[in-house]
């Protein structure tokens, strides 16, 4: 019994220690993705604090809940994920494990992206031999300006409903980043101008917002099938396609293995362009405003060289 | 004291829960489309090996310890279904049907509910279930990096600690990972036995862990078990042929194990696609004691049993390119037994030492395992795995070819 009551011990003095050191202001967010992170700090700015789950070189689908993720979950007042299953293999496990009704499907804790936006390449039936697919659409919405001024609103919607007495700071930093964004956006169809037309073979189906809306098309895709790597044999099928219509540019994320798409542009001589994808996928895309001007930067360049 | 404590709080914190939800029907389930999610885990080998009795001196075998038969052999073909019952509950259950000697049998692996809606950090889980204890316990076999369990896991916990009751989990509201639990069961699973309350069984675990950068991550863990009961039946040495079973039991026994677990896990950048790396390392130590009675045929015998038993195995496993892996595992236990006021009838006190299974060697058991597994995506693995155990008495080889398919709801990425 002795022993027992030792044993004891321990959890309910981490238990009276940790209660003590409680009192947070800001409202935690853990964003499943740079990009809503970085969304989240452009909303919420001083008022809340902010921790992404993944960085721009890892893949959002290829993730566990490990402890670090758990002990953010535990305290977050809003979860801000994509969805369209593209985290579900960890958030709903992340969720069931920290124990916080708060960020629980269904509360304003839990925000998912991909929910507030029709999405692209919707599927009726799915099969898994099509690969890494999601039924509910192409979850990588966050690279249509368009799309993402609309989860803007709805993020900010949420943030008035979990921090109440702070709703109009929320709805003027939103109306300033409104401002700021549509004026970017008709800044980049300017220069996007010269875009239109061409063609793409792209890895992944990453691109797919980004291209719908610069008007490019996509003549190809490095993966075989979503999700699963470039095979040597469905390479040689692109190399012919690019014979008969050679491509503006070969498209990879910088957290993409690019083995596959650099023997491609050496072979068929088509520029290979590494974009950053998300926010910090390179030292130039820091934040929303310069991700997208990087990502047309790198495009542009490649038009111009030309 | 304790039980009633871990009971009432339970009791307490499912009245608590609030009950409002926030718009509801708004938003999909993720992971849930299918509400409820449901999967199969299809699972079949091919074994080569010499001996298909898994003998460790020292211990005796209980719950699902064993080898595979020879040949070819089904594994844990299971289902697991599981979904939110509403916005306060989830459930879950997962029931391999086995195939073995030309017979089908299914088994009620895992049937629980859990709270969703305590908040506080806080879950309750009430039904049958893994432990928490240790780190591979609570781990479904085809989740495993090795075809087959730890040694340690067979010796002390008979495969794994899984029984009925509740448990409470509490996650800290600290910036670092602090997650405290608590299990009361029926204990009369192994290693634990009947009793007469049918609530022994007691089980407290702490697990800690972080990141070390970007690219690194730990857990460590620390758990202890106890339970006692009137009787327990345990496997002892059979023979096959015309002699009569062997009736092995111990009587009036205590059970106290305590454990401490380590994991790290590497990737370039935190990107597990390409390359990764994964070590884990698993210390266990049982006391137990009991009364034990032997009989077999016309032999029998009586004695009081105390032992101190431990094990520990340590893995790595290397991701070197995408689907592919390869793993190297190493196993060892070791016991100490006392026997005292021995007295038997046709049978000394060797004998029934290697009958029951208490007799330990001079030489402690270990185990050399290698494997390597291709995984062309997250739902199908083949894998290929050679061991060498040397038990102390003689040595065993196994070689085995082995397939694990998931078909339905995406898998669990846990930790």
């Amino acid at each position: 019994m002795n022993k027992r009551n030792r044993l004891l011990s321990v959890p309910l003095f981490a238990l009276l220690s940790v209660m003590a050191g409680q009192g947070v202001a800001k409202v935690d967010i853990l964003a499943c993705e740079p990009e809503w992170a970085a969304l989240a700090e452009e909303l919420g700015r001083d008022r809340v604090s902010v921790v992404s789950a993944t960085t721009a070189y890892q893949d959002p689908h290829h993730i566990e809940a490990r402890p670090s993720l758990i002990a953010r979950a535990r305290n977050a007042d809003l979860v801000t994920c994509t969805g369209a299953e593209l985290e579900v293999g960890w958030l709903p496990l992340l969720l069931r494990q920290s124990g916080n009704t708060r960020i629980q499907q269904g509360k304003p804790g839990y925000f998912l992206a991909s929910e507030q936006v029709p999405l692209l390449e919707t599927l009726e039936k799915v099969d898994r031999s099509m690969g890494d697919i999601h039924a509910a659409g192409n979850p990588h919405v966050h690279l249509d300006p368009y799309r993402l001024l609309d989860i803007a609103e709805a993020l900010t919607q949420r943030l008035k409903t979990i921090d109440e007495s702070n709703r109009q700071y929320y709805q003027d930093n939103f109306d300033r980043f409104a401002d700021q964004w549509q004026a970017a956006i008709k800044e980049w169809e300017r220069k996007a101008e010269e875009l239109r037309g061409k063609k793409a073979i792209v890895q992944h189906r990453s691109w797919s917002y980004l291209l719908t809306w610069l008007g490019i098309d996509v003549l190809a895709d490095l993966e075989p099938r979503p999700g699963l790597p470039p095979t040597s044999g469905h390479l040689a099928k692109l190399l012919e396609t690019t014979e008969k219509t050679p491509p503006d540019f070969i498209l990879i994320a910088s957290y993409q293995n690019d083995r596959g798409a650099q023997w491609l542009a050496r072979r068929s001589e088509a520029p290979l362009v590494s974009l950053p994808y998300t926010v910090g996928g390179n030292e130039r895309a820091q934040d929303l405003f310069s991700l997208y001007n990087n990502t047309l930067e790198l495009l542009l360049a490649e038009i111009e060289d030309d | 004291m304790f039980r009633t404590t871990v009971l009432l709080l339970s009791l307490a914190g499912l009245s608590a829960m609030p009950g409002f939800l926030y718009a509801q029907g708004m938003g999909k389930i993720a992971g849930n489309e299918f509400n409820p999610a449901v999967s199969l885990i299809l699972e079949g080998r091919y074994t080569d090996l010499d001996n298909s009795e898994l003998e460790l001196p020292g211990f005796q075998p209980g719950g699902e310890a064993g080898l595979p038969e020879k040949g070819f052999s089904m594994g844990h073909n299971e289902l697991v279904i599981s979904a939110n019952v509403d916005d306060k509950f989830y459930g879950q259950l997962t029931a391999p049907i086995l195939y073995e000697n030309n017979e089908t049998t299914i088994e009620l692996e895992e049937a629980f509910m859990e709270t969703l809606g305590l908040g506080h950090g806080a879950t309750v889980r009430g039904g049958k279930f893994y432990s928490g204890i240790g780190y591979l316990n609570a781990v479904h076999d085809h989740a495993h990096d090795f075809a087959d369990r730890p040694l340690v896991y067979d010796a002390l916990v008979g495969g794994h600690l899984n029984d009925t009751g509740v448990q409470l989990r509490w996650v800290a509201p600290t910036a670092w990972y602090l997650n405290l639990g608590a299990e009361v069961t029926t204990g009369s699973e192994f290693p634990g036995g009947e009793n007469e309350d049918n609530n022994n069984g007691m089980a407290l675990f702490a697990k800690t862990g972080g990141d070390i950068s970007v690219s690194a991550s730990w857990q460590l863990g620390v758990s202890y078990y106890s339970t006692e009961f009137a009787s327990r039946e345990a496997g002892g040495h059979a023979h096959g042929g015309e002699t009569a079973e062997a009736d092995n039991e111990l009587l009036d026994g205590e059970v106290d194990m305590a454990g401490i677990d380590f994991v790290y896990k590497w990737a370039p950048n935190g990107n597990s696609r390409q390359t990764n790396f994964k070590f884990q390392a698993e210390y266990f130590v049982r006391d137990e004691d009991g009364h034990s009675e032997f009989t077999e045929g016309s032999d029998s015998a009586t004695a009081d049993y105390t032992g101190e038993q431990t094990g520990f195995y340590m893995q790595g496993v290397y991701q070197f390119m995408p689907a592919w892996r390869v793993g190297l595992r190493y196993d060892r236990l070791e016991a100490d037994n006392t026997i005292t006021n021995f007295s038997g009838t046709n049978i000394d006190q060797e004998e029934y030492l290697e009958e029951s299974g208490l007799g330990s060697e001079a030489k402690d058991p270990e185990r050399y395992s290698v494997m390597v597994d291709y995984s062309p995506s997250h739902f199908s693995l083949l894998r290929l795995q050679y061991s060498e155990l040397d038990n102390g008495r003689e040595k065993n080889d196994m070689l085995m070819l082995q397939y694990i398919m998931s078909l339905g709801a995406h898998g669990a990425h846990r930790y």
